[in-house]
C-alpha cells in the first residue's frame, strides 16, 4: 500500500482552474459556441441541400477522376447509397458537418504549428510531450472540461475532435518538413533562397505528401472521435450509436456503425486519391 | 590596390573554418588555443587558407574526402559562415555582409553547381533552371525566356517538361550548370560537379564545360579529388590536406614538382602518363591522351596566361 500521508489531490486545483475560466472568459466561450454552431448549421444545411442523387454523382465522378478504375468508383457510390437505404441518410450529414468543422480547425492549427515546430528546435520540444499527451490522454477526459465550458451539444463535441485529431496532421508537417533533403535546401540557399522562399518553394512542396497524410489521418481521427463526443450531445451517428448501446440493440448499432465505416471508407479513399497527386516521388522514370 | 582588384576578381585571406562541438567562438590566430580546440574534438575543416584567383581563370580546388575542400568552397558564398578570415569579391567583403547583403550576393554575384545536383524533384527542367531568377522576382516570360537559352547553351533542349527523375545523372547535371549560368553571375563555384558519374560522361561534361568557358570566360572555382579533371579543366590549381593548401601553381607545375611526398603520391599515376605521352610524341605526330593537359604544357612553357 502507498502510504496514505503521501497523497496528495491536484484534483480539486484543476476543477477550480477549469470554474475559474468559465466564471472570467464565460461570454468568450459562449460567442465562440454560438459563432461555431451557426457555421456548423449552414454546413449541415448545405450538405442536406444537396440532394442525395447528386451525391451520389459527385462521389461517383470524383472517385473516377481519382482512380480511373471501375470497380474502385462504383463502390463508393454503392457504399453511399446503402447508408441512406438503412434511413441514415440526414444523421450521417449531421455526422459529416461535425467532421468538416472539427477537421478545417484541426488543420487551421495543426499545419502552422506543425511548420513552427520544424522551423524551431525549441517550439519542437515544447510540443512534442504535449501532443504525447493528448494522443495517449483518454478522450474521455476532456470531454467534461468541454462540456463545461461550451455546454452540451455540437460545439463541445467539436472542441474535443479538434484536440484528438490535430497530433497526426502535425507532426507529419513537422517530420515531413524536417526530411526534406539537405542538398535541396542547400542548393536554394545558394541560389539567395530567403527562409520564406525556402518554405514556400521548397521546403512545404516537398514535404506536401507527408503532411496530406497527415490530413488523411486527422480525418480518421476526427470520425472515430464522433462517436465518443455523442456522449456529450454532439449528436450524429454516434448518438445512435450511444442509444444502441444503452438499449443493447445489436441491430440499429450495427447499422449505425455500418454508416461511420462508410464514411470513413469514402472519406479516407478521396483524401489519399488526392494526396497521391500531389506526391512528387511518384514521378518515376 | 585598385589595380589589383582589377586583376583578381576574389581573394580569400587567412580563412579559417573551425567546427567546435557547441560553435563556440575561438581565437584562431592563437595556435596553442586551437590545438586545445582539437584536442576537445573541435575540427579544423580550413586551416588558414589565402589565395587570388584572377578574372576568367578556373582555379581548381584538389583534395581527398574530409581535406575540406568542400567546407572551404561553401565558405566562399558563405553556407557554411567561416571562423575568421576575409573573403574579397570585386571589392565586395562578402565575410562583412549582412543577411540581406548576403542574398543578394548569392543571387547576383555568385552559382554555385553541387555533387548531387540539388534539384527541386516537384520542379521541370525549365522550373528548375528559372529557379535562382524566380527568387530574385524576375517574371516568369523573362526567365523562362532567359532559361531556354541556358537549358539550349547546355544541350538539353527538348527536355523543358521533363521532371528531374526522368534524366539521367549527367542530364541532371546539365540542368544544375544550366540553373548556375542562367544566374549570369562572374564567378561559378563547382563542388565536385562530375564526381558522381561515370567517367566517360565525365569526360564529356568536362569537355562540355571547357566547351562553355571558351564562350563565356567565366571566373570558376573547382573542387574535385581527381587529379586528371583538375589537370584538364584548370588553369591553377591548388592541392589542399587536412584543411591546408600543401601547394599551389599551375597543373605542370604541380605534376612536374611536386612540393612534398603528399602531392609526389598525388601526381605520380599523370607523370607517368606525361612521360608516356612525351615519348609517343617523338615517335608519332598522333597525339591521344590528355590533349588538353598538353595544350596547358605549351601554354606554360610560353609563360604565358590568359
Amino acid at each position: 500500500m502507498f502510504p496514505e500521508a503521501l497523497e496528495y489531490h491536484i484534483a480539486p486545483y484543476i476543477s477550480n482552474f477549469v470554474k475559474w475560466l468559465l466564471h472570467t472568459c464565460g461570454p468568450a466561450f459562449d460567442s465562440f459556441s454560438s459563432s461555431l454552431i451557426t457555421i456548423m448549421v449552414q454546413i449541415e444545411h448545405g450538405l442536406l441541400f444537396v440532394p442525395w442523387w447528386l451525391w451520389v454523382i459527385g462521389i461517383t465522378f470524383l472517385s473516377w477522376r481519382i482512380t480511373r478504375h471501375t470497380g474502385k468508383t462504383i463502390l463508393p457510390a454503392v457504399l453511399l447509397m446503402t447508408v441512406g437505404v438503412l434511413g441514415l441518410w440526414d444523421i450521417a450529414m449531421e455526422t459529416l458537418s461535425i467532421i468538416i468543422v472539427s477537421v478545417l480547425l484541426a488543420l487551421i492549427i495543426g499545419i502552422p504549428s506543425g511548420i513552427a515546430m520544424a522551423v524551431s528546435n525549441r517550439v519542437n520540444t515544447i510540443f512534442t510531450p504535449i501532443l504525447d499527451a493528448m494522443q495517449t490522454m483518454p478522450s474521455f477526459v476532456y470531454l467534461i472540461p468541454a462540456l463545461m465550458l461550451f455546454g452540451l451539444g455540437k460545439v463541445p463535441g467539436v472542441v474535443a475532435t479538434v484536440i484528438y485529431a490535430v497530433p497526426p496532421v502535425q507532426r507529419l508537417t513537422n517530420l515531413g518538413i524536417r526530411q526534406v533533403s539537405d542538398s535541396v535546401q542547400e542548393a536554394a540557399l545558394a541560389f539567395g533562397a530567403t527562409p520564406w522562399q525556402l518554405m514556400k518553394e521548397v521546403r512545404l512542396p516537398l514535404a506536401m505528401p507527408s503532411i496530406l497524410a497527415g490530413v488523411n489521418q486527422t480525418t480518421m481521427m476526427a470520425l472515430a472521435m464522433v462517436v465518443i463526443a455523442s456522449m456529450i450531445g454532439a449528436g450524429g451517428l454516434g448518438e445512435k450509436v450511444l442509444v444502441a448501446t444503452n438499449r443493447i440493440d445489436v441491430g440499429a448499432g450495427f447499422e449505425a456503425g455500418w454508416a461511420i465505416v462508410v464514411l470513413a471508407i469514402i472519406i479516407d479513399r478521396l483524401s489519399q486519391g488526392a494526396a497521391s497527386k500531389f506526391d512528387n516521388t511518384s514521378i518515376q522514370r | 590596390m585598385n589595380n589589383i582588384s582589377e586583376t583578381y576578381l576574389l581573394e580569400v585571406k587567412n580563412l579559417w573554418k573551425v567546427f567546435t562541438k557547441d560553435n563556440a567562438e575561438c581565437n584562431v590566430y592563437d595556435a596553442a588555443a586551437v590545438k586545445k580546440l582539437e584536442a576537445a574534438g573541435g575540427v579544423v575543416a580550413v586551416r588558414d587558407v589565402s589565395f587570388k584567383i584572377k578574372r576568367g581563370e578556373v582555379f581548381v580546388i584538389m583534395g581527398l574526402s574530409g581535406s575540406g575542400k568542400s567546407t572551404l568552397i561553401r565558405c566562399l558564398p558563405r553556407l557554411i559562415d567561416p571562423s575568421s578570415g576575409s573573403i574579397m569579391m570585386n571589392g565586395d567583403n562578402v565575410s562583412e555582409m549582412d543577411q540581406q547583403q548576403l542574398t543578394e550576393f548569392r543571387r547576383t554575384k555568385a552559382a554555385m553547381v553541387f555533387q548531387h545536383y540539388g534539384l527541386l524533384p516537384h520542379r521541370t527542367v525549365l522550373e528548375n533552371v528559372s529557379f535562382g531568377l524566380k527568387l530574385r522576382g524576375v517574371d516568369q516570360k523573362d526567365r523562362e525566356m532567359k532559361a531556354e537559352q541556358a537549358i539550349e547553351q547546355v544541350g538539353l533542349k527538348g527536355w523543358e517538361t521533363h521532371y528531374p527523375s526522368q534524366l539521367s545523372g549527367g542530364m541532371q547535371q546539365r540542368v544544375g550548370i544550366a540553373r548556375a549560368l542562367v544566374q549570369e553571375t562572374e564567378l561559378l563555384l563547382l563542388d565536385e560537379p562530375f564526381s558522381g558519374l561515370d567517367p566517360l560522361i565525365r569526360r564529356e561534361m568536362q569537355e562540355e564545360l571547357l566547351r562553355l568557358q571558351e564562350q563565356l570566360h567565366k571566373t570558376m572555382v573547382f573542387v574535385t579529388h581527381d587529379l586528371s579533371e583538375a589537370v584538364r579543366l584548370g588553369d591553377r590549381m591548388a592541392v589542399m590536406k587536412s584543411g591546408e593548401f600543401v601547394q599551389e601553381g599551375t597543373p605542370q607545375e604541380i605534376i612536374m614538382h611536386p612540393a612534398d611526398e603528399y602531392v609526389q603520391r598525388f601526381v605520380q599515376d599523370e607523370q607517368k602518363i606525361t612521360l608516356m605521352m612525351e615519348q609517343e610524341s617523338k615517335t608519332s605526330n598522333v597525339r591521344t591522351l590528355p590533349v588538353r593537359s598538353g595544350d596547358r604544357s605549351e601554354k606554360a612553357a610560353a609563360g604565358t596566361r590568359r
